[in-house]
């Protein structure tokens, strides 16, 4: 089986497009017959990514657009997430486990390593005043 | 999200229903700073078997109630704890403040 496909959302920097941006992927990803708990490791690592474009990227300007592409390659899932906000100065630090740039906001600095933990791999992309783009893929295997 | 709560004596017993994430974060923040707003309240469970989805907001959230209970010297528990959350929980090493039952 060599399955390719492909789909794209944009949506308004809101939070309550998080549950929006999940279902999409959940929906994508269901005809590679996800297990359960494939399908909770991606709706956790999209929700991170999507969190952090409209809270980091777009400090929630709700004018601003999040693209959401998720592609199929074989039993590969890949989703990307960007944002054209205020982009990363120093990646390796925003990855590192509990650096948060908004501690006032009760953010953990968790969401990197949790996208790290969930997914196969994790790519990310930004360039300061330009945007972010984080790639995350993940192989669906049946009975994994 | 919905948030079920019962107190006895200092013990406070917190049911949450609903997906926690970014977005819920805020709201359930403030009902639950609502409820240890009462000083005599000594020890929180959060029981979180109703939370259908969670990320690392809920984890802010979580940390954030320990913060402010543990400043008066008491405690808090999670109960119902998906593997899901509890892989979060355990690689922020969360465990070391808050007791998981
Ligand atoms: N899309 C983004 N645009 C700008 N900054 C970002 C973006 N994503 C992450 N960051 C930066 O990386 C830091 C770490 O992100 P993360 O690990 O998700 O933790 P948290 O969201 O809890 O702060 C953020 O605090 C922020 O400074
Ligand atoms: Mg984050």
């Amino acid at each position: 089986m060599n399955l390719q496909n492909y789909t794209e959302v944009a949506f308004s920097a809101l939070s309550q497009n998080e549950t929006f941006a999940r279902a999409v992927v959940a929906s994508f990803a269901a005809q590679l017959n996800p297990t359960i708990e494939q399908l909770s490791d991606l709706r956790t690592a999209v929700s991170e990514a999507v969190t952090n474009a409209i809270i980091h990227g777009y400090e929630q300007d709700a004018s601003k657009l999040v693209r959401m592409e998720c592609r199929i390659d074989g039993d590969i899932l890949t989703v990307t997430v960007r944002d054209d906000g205020c982009g990363i100065a120093d990646i390796a630090l925003a990855r590192r486990p509990f650096y948060t740039s908004k501690p006032e906001l009760e953010r953990s600095g968790m969401g990197f390593s949790v996208m790290e933990a969930f997914m196969d791999q994790v790519q990310v992309e930004s360039v300061p005043g330009k945007g972010t783009t984080v790639t995350m893929s993940k192989q669906i295997r049946h009975g994994d | 999200m919905e948030i079920n709560a019962q107190k006895r004596g200092s013990k406070l017993y917190a049911a949450l229903t609903g997906e926690l994430d970014q977005h819920s974060a805020e709201k359930v923040r403030i009902m639950l700073d609502t409820l240890i707003h009462d000083i005599t309240v000594r020890e929180l469970t959060l029981d979180l078997s109703g939370v259908t989805f969670m990320d690392s907001a809920g984890l802010g959230v979580v940390l954030g109630r320990y913060k402010k209970i543990q400043m008066r010297g008491g405690k808090v528990i999670v109960t119902g704890v998906s593997a899901s959350v509890d892989r979060i929980f355990r690689m922020s090493g969360i465990y070391t403040l808050v007791e998981r039952r």
